[in-house]
């Protein structure tokens, strides 16, 4: 991205963005094994836990695509993710909906959502566009609580949502079941970034990332393609957010304030920008760290995440991305050996 | 074929006898997930981070208070395990970690998990389970609701009756009262708002003003100002400590001199009063249910030498002036009473059954005459206040125990 970046980033790493966007045939294989076969073997818990990993991984994934993508950050996310979760909650409660069809809902009102957005964000870029998806994540929490809304959102005290059933009268938990349906989920969406990012599309976004005025020149909408990015991630996040409401049980606007979108722009930094896979890495750092911290220390949670925080940001600078090439090259060097 | 029967018979009816037998010596021994003859163990969430954190002490009273107990020897001869979470005040946090409670360290109860909407977002959860979520941290009137959360109890008065109270108290002494609202715009300000309101009833038309703020405001100057401008005659506070302090600065500085009330969260000393000036304090009324620790009165009261002397020993760097040290002590003596209460039956049901027959139990800390009654229809502990009012620099009660109890 910016030219101090490249300098610290070895040249090779940026140079195949296509193929740094996502995992070697055999990897993807083992992964997708382990997300299928581990929920069979643990606790109800583990698999909410799991199940959560998922969706907030799904969170990350939206704003990767935004900022790994397309260059421009985003500090508003949890606005997007309680639209997708109030949207959710309000349609199963209020309309019985099922919940399976109120995630495109979800999904569609987030990505329009994120797409007008995307207009006023044009004029500005880096750390203005920043402040300003800042600016929506502190007025969501309160634009919830509105007594105008009240009547559907339950105002401050928040809506309770039923967790469905698993259908068809399958012998498995809820939980299990809420598991496995979030996977498909996670699976289809992760398909389709994928592949959106290596289309034209996706080259589009890219060359927008490095350099807006070559992307123009070259004759790619810089404007269509930076709402569209906007839109698009909105739509992911909302449908992570739809998802987490049913996952909860619960919406309230205090769930998702500032620290989330915080959470979600720090997994995406563990995980490594710009590189996909990286997003559950992140995912995982956001949920189980804070849990490590506890563990350590109770009155000084905050400040040993913080510590943790640190060494990984110190030490591995690119995130999970570095940690994956880094293990890659060895691999390659034993091959050889 | 008869023999082998007769074989079975017999086998069944030995099995059946050990049973009973092992059943007789076992009587008054049962239990459910997370008791056992050595310990039994309680779970709790509590935000020691985020916005909320300032309740993490009442955790760490309440965590002080069980290992005083099990220093004595623990609750007929079984230690308190008391584990507790943070759920940094976020309602999804607060679910992982009631769901780690239950299915990964097995309690036997969740006790005292702080904040409504935590509350709210573990309440069904927990009900489902089956697993007692007793004396709730909040004040919210929802969590007196037998009939559809069986499992789910509340502990200190509910906003709703405290403001009944004071509605009580000025339609008797101000009955011409024109009536300023400051709320916090929060489920505890709208609780709050809507007992003052059904507490007045056709006098709601007393109330001349209302103002909202939000946590997040960094002064609440701006507010004041307006409130005075409308010539009201009485100020009700509905407040949280921070801003009834610079509430009852402003009021000081413009010299608006209403009839001022605060609610009971910011009625304390050492974080409302002293940092406001106690030349502004004069006069302001309150009630309250529990004694402060800041107030020289109960130097020599038994129950709060008992208290004194367990923060001394257990929990030294408490701040005493912080009301709620004094709240997590008497949270922490009435969950350990039903825990007496319920002998050797040890179940879940058997704890929300004694939770429900309280009767007339005082912990130290509660003001003489607040006393903790509760029933199988009535799952709201503690239900009266007292009036008092500010003077010189304490608060002098007055005028009877009243009870705000909700008439639904």
């Amino acid at each position: 991205m910016s030219a101090v970046q490249e300098v610290v980033t070895p040249a090779a790493i940026e140079a195949v963005p296509k193929r740094a966007m996502t995992l070697g045939y055999g990897t993807s294989l083992i992964m997708l094994a382990l997300l299928l076969l581990v929920p069979l073997f643990v606790k109800n818990f583990i698999i909410f836990q799991l199940t959560m990993l998922l969706i907030y991984g799904l969170a990350v994934l939206a704003l990767n695509i935004l900022t790994g993508g397309s260059g421009q950050f985003s500090l508003g996310q949890s606005a997007f993710y309680a639209v997708g979760a109030y949207t959710s909650a309000i349609l199963m409660e209020h309309a019985g909906m099922n919940y399976a069809l109120t995630l495109p809902v979800a999904g569609l009102i987030c990505f329009g959502f994120g797409f007008l957005f995307g207009q006023p964000a044009l004029r500005l870029s880096g750390v203005y566009l920043a402040l300003a998806t800042f600016a929506l994540a502190t007025a969501m929490p309160q634009l919830l609580k509105l007594g105008y809304f009240e009547h559907w959102t339950g105002g401050v005290q928040g809506l309770v949502v039923t967790k469905p059933d698993a259908p068809f009268g399958l012998p498995i938990s809820q939980d299990m079941w809420l598991y496995y349906f979030t996977l498909v989920i996670t699976i289809a969406i992760y398909i389709f970034s994928v592949n959106l990012l290596q289309s034209r599309s996706g080259r589009a976004l890219m060359a927008i990332r490095d350099n807006e005025i070559a992307a123009s020149a070259m004759g790619v909408d810089v404007a269509l393609y930076k709402t569209l990015a906007f839109g698009v991630s909105a739509g992911i996040t909302g449908i992570a957010g739809g998802l987490g409401a049913i996952a909860v049980q619960f919406v309230a606007p205090d769930a998702y304030t500032i620290t989330l979108a915080i959470s979600l722009f720090l997994g995406m930094v563990v995980g490594g920008v710009g590189w996909l896979p990286g997003s559950i890495v992140g995912s995982a750092f956001i949920i189980f760290v804070p849990n490590i911290a506890e563990g350590i220390s109770k009155g000084l949670s905050g400040a040993v995440f913080g510590v943790l925080l640190f060494l990984v940001i110190f030490l591995v600078p690119h995130g999970a991305r570095q940690v994956a090439i880094v293990a890659q090259q060895l691999m390659g060097k034993l091959k050889r050996n | 074929m008869r023999s082998k029967q007769k074989m079975r018979i017999a086998a069944f009816s030995t099995v059946i006898a050990f049973v009973t037998t092992s059943g007789a010596a076992l009587a008054q021994k049962k239990y459910d997930t997370g008791a056992t003859d050595a310990e039994i163990k309680i779970g709790n969430i509590m935000p020691y981070s985020g916005p909320a954190s300032a309740y993490g002490v009442i955790g760490k009273t309440e965590a002080a208070y069980f290992t005083k107990i099990n220093a004595e020897g623990g609750i007929k001869g079984r230690k308190i395990n008391f584990i507790s979470y943070d759920d940094g005040y976020s309602p999804p946090k607060a679910v992982e970690q009631a769901r780690k409670l239950v299915e990964s360290d097995e309690v036997l109860l969740v006790f005292n998990p702080l904040g409504t909407p935590s509350n709210s977002a573990i309440q069904k959860y927990l009900n489902s389970k089956k697993v007692p979520q007793l004396f709730v941290a909040t004040g919210a009137t929802k969590w007196n609701d037998p009939k559809s959360f069986p499992w789910t109890m509340g502990w200190q008065p509910s906003y709703q009756s405290e403001a009944r109270i004071y509605a009580k108290f000025l339609m008797k002494e101000k009955p011409d009262a024109k009536i300023a609202i400051l709320y916090q715009n929060d489920d505890f300000g709208k609780d709050y708002l809507k007992g003052l309101k059904d507490g007045l009833g056709a006098k709601a038309s007393a109330i001349v003003a209302e103002e909202s703020y939000e946590t997040t405001e960094p002064t609440i100057d701006g507010h004041i100002v307006k409130l005075k401008s409308t010539g009201a005659d009485t100020f009700i506070s509905i407040t949280t400590p921070k801003f009834a302090a610079q509430a009852i600065k402003k009021l000081g500085e413009i010299e608006w001199k209403p009839l001022h009330i605060v609610s009971n969260v910011s009625a304390s000393v050492g974080s409302v009063m002293k940092p406001a000036g106690f030349e502004n304090s004069q006069g302001i009324l309150s009630a309250a249910y529990a004694k402060d620790g800041a107030d020289p009165q109960w130097d020599n009261d038994p129950g709060m030498k008992k208290f004194y002397a367990f923060l001394e020993k257990y929990y030294p760097e408490a701040n005493k002036l912080d009301g709620s040290v004094v709240f997590g002590y008497g949270v922490a003596q009435t969950m350990a009473k039903v825990i007496e209460m319920c002998g050797d039956n040890l179940t879940r049901e058997n704890v929300m059954k004694q939770a429900a027959s309280l009767k007339d139990f005082a912990p130290d800390t509660l003001l003489p005459g607040v006393k903790i009654n509760t029933s199988a229809t009535d799952f709201a502990p503690i239900e009266q206040l007292q009036m008092m009012r500010f003077k010189g620099e304490k608060w002098e009660l007055f005028g009877d125990i009243i009870s705000g109890e909700l008439s639904n």
